[in-house]
């Protein structure tokens, strides 16, 4: 024992022993997540080198040739494709309108629902509004076509019985991207204000009193209260959607679309899917995913460090 | 909330905003339920608003005498309570060590978490790689793929650090190790969170729809979400009509509202009751995400 101690070596190993005996159920939890994220999300990745290689059915990614012009021959492809850059055009579009319309409505809901004084509608009005989040896009794409159909929806039948003309909400192009931006709103909407309900609830209730006794209405102490305590949460929720500009959902598009719109709802995922998965170019629909995945990072990237130096917080 | 000098006017205006709100959340549901109990007829006619015309409970019959149907909201049911096990074991394993502050590797093991979140293969690698685990087409791939969420890690995470040291280190003193104070400190205390992520990995498996139409495409395992999305497909292509056993033409548009319902009224009827727990969850993630 008296030389176990004083040889620095084994006093170690008597310390790692005490702490694997305590701690070794920890790393046996460990065990299936670390297994779970190496096969599906680490191991993938070295399939990512497939965009630069020949695909071959029977080679692994390791083994499969290199493409022509220095391995980039089929991100120059992709750029040469139009349905690519269709998709391309279409997503950015798509992502763009759902920033300018989706990001700031659940925050007007928000600041509506802080203002309600009846506490029991306001449940009520909350519970329905975070009902759509829970319908799934397929779902979602049910009701929208049963609802607007030209002749036999909801809405063009009373907007018939007002005079209106019927409105092609789903079977014309420009009015398909509208509906699909309203949809996306009206799915998120009420979910999305959770978390500036959430940083509502840190607001001192005594600054509107005061606020009010200085004599400001409704709509000062709203821009000079309300808005600048949920500043911290919009930026960081503004950082986030900068980065997902050029993401792509899949569900959304591909159940909303139809034959006649193809030219705006093909986005980078479908694209994906229909030329990959259905149309077997493995190596050019790779590209097309790592080019989204390294536009995705580095939009990330720049928003949080320009929110940086304008001085917010930052996502990390 | 503190009576300041607002104006009831104001108030009014507030009050009828949401209400509109309300109202274009619950008027789809509305239309779609009335759609599902009027007669052809009635629906050929336009006559369907919020209300069901000429009553009738035939497009449920026509649902429920369609095995196909049935037999997929039977298999998502299996499919989602094995799912939601699946997960939450799976959650529980990875966020539970990691708040272990004396664990080594800690540091490493949480960074090759997170960097998933941030940047991942893609859908093609997903799919080669399931393809060369044979997994293809096997009702295990509606399960596994996705069955560790990072972000419900980490919502779980953050309940976890909000439960005092102390009752970990008492426990540590009186002899309990890591996987007793788990199940009879940690789990009896994080009820609201696992209600929580309960419900968003079963809506998650309930709706879920893309990686059924990517990777499985044996007809009997379709999950409900795949199988909806052809019926409603169908009134434009006539051969998945066929395929899907629907054909009686009249009967097409009530059946195809019957069989929204039978897909939502599910969830409609369990999130209300969670709704004080999730709020919290969100709210969790949301922060340290």
């Amino acid at each position: 024992m008296m030389t176990a101690v004083a040889d620095p070596l084994s006093k170690r190993r008597i310390r790692a022993r005490n702490y694997l005996k305590k701690y070794w159920t920890l790393y046996a939890m460990l065990l299936l997540p670390i297994i779970y994220f190496i096969v599906f999300k680490y191991i993938p990745m070295t399939y990512i080198q497939i965009a630069f290689k020949k695909y071959s059915i029977v080679k692994s990614p390791w083994e499969m040739p290199w493409a022509d012009n220095y391995g980039f021959e089929y991100f120059i492809k992709a750029f040469s494709n139009r349905d690519f850059l269709f998709a391309l055009r279409n997503t950015i579009m798509l992502n763009f309108l759902d920033l300018l319309v989706g990001f700031p409505a659940p925050i007007i809901l928000a600041i509506l629902l802080n203002e309600l004084p009846y506490k029991r509608f306001k449940r009520f009005t909350q519970t329905v509004a975070y009902m759509p989040h829970f319908l799934s896009w397929i779902i979602v794409s049910g009701l929208a076509v049963q609802l607007f159909a030209p002749t036999s929806g909801l809405v063009n039948i009373v907007l018939n019985r007002l005079g209106f003309e019927s409105i092609p909400f789903l079977n014309d192009s420009a009015h398909w991207v509208w509906t699909y931006v309203f949809l996306g709103v009206w799915k998120s909407v009420g979910w999305n204000t959770i978390i500036y309900l959430a940083a509502l609830t840190n607001i001192d209730p005594q600054l509107y009193e005061a606020a009010a006794i200085d004599g400001a209405g409704r709509l000062r102490s709203i821009w000079h209260i309300t808005l600048p305590g949920l500043r911290p949460t919009i930026i960081t929720l503004l950082i986030l959607n900068l980065g997902r500009i050029l993401g792509s959902e899949f569900d959304r598009p591909y159940a909303l679309s139809n034959n006649l719109v193809n030219n705006v709802s093909n986005v980078i995922a479908t694209f994906i899917y229909t030329n990959g998965i259905r149309g077997l170019q493995f190596s050019l629909t790779t590209a097309v995913g790592l080019f989204q995945s390294v536009v995705c990072v580095i939009f990330l990237f720049t928003a949080n460090a320009l929110a940086k130096k304008f001085g917010e917080r930052g996502v990390w | 909330m503190i009576k300041t000098k607002r104006s009831k006017a104001g108030d009014l205006f507030v009050a009828f905003l949401c209400f509109l709100l309300v109202l274009a959340c619950l008027l789809p549901m509305l239309n779609i339920a009335a759609r599902s109990l009027s007669s052809a007829q009635a629906l050929i006619r336009n006559e369907v608003t919020i209300w069901p015309k000429g009553f009738t409970l035939d497009a449920y019959k026509a649902v429920l005498s369609d095995s196909k149907y049935t037999w997929s909201l039977v298999w998502t049911a299996y499919l989602t309570v094995i799912g939601v096990i699946v997960s939450m074991t799976m959650t529980t394993l990875c966020a539970y060590p990691l708040i272990y502050d004396k664990l080594k590797g800690r540091r490493l093991i949480n960074g090759m978490i997170l960097l998933t979140m941030y940047f991942n293969a893609g859908t093609i690698p997903t799919y080669l790689l399931l393809k060369d685990l044979k997994l293809l087409n096997r009702p295990a791939v509606l399960v596994i793929p996705y069955c560790l969420n990072v972000f419900n890690m980490i919502i779980m995470r953050s309940f976890f650090y909000g439960i005092p040291d102390s009752l970990r280190e008492s426990a540590e003193i009186d002899g309990a190790g890591p996987v007793r104070i788990l199940i009879h400190i940690y789990l009896p205390l994080s009820k609201p969170v696992l209600a929580t992520l309960s419900l968003f990995y079963a809506v998650g498996r309930w709706n879920g729809f893309s990686d059924a139409l990517m990777f499985m495409n044996k007809r009997e395992y379709y999950p409900i979400q795949l199988l909806l999305y052809n019926i409603l497909k169908s009134i434009t292509s006539i051969d998945i009509q066929t395929q899907e056993g629907f054909t009686a033409p009249g009967l097409t548009q009530s059946l195809q509202a019957a069989t929204v319902m039978f897909a939502t009224v599910p969830i409609l009827f369990v999130y209300p009751w969670l709704q004080k727990y999730f709020i919290h969850g969100a709210t969790l993630g949301a922060i340290k995400g």
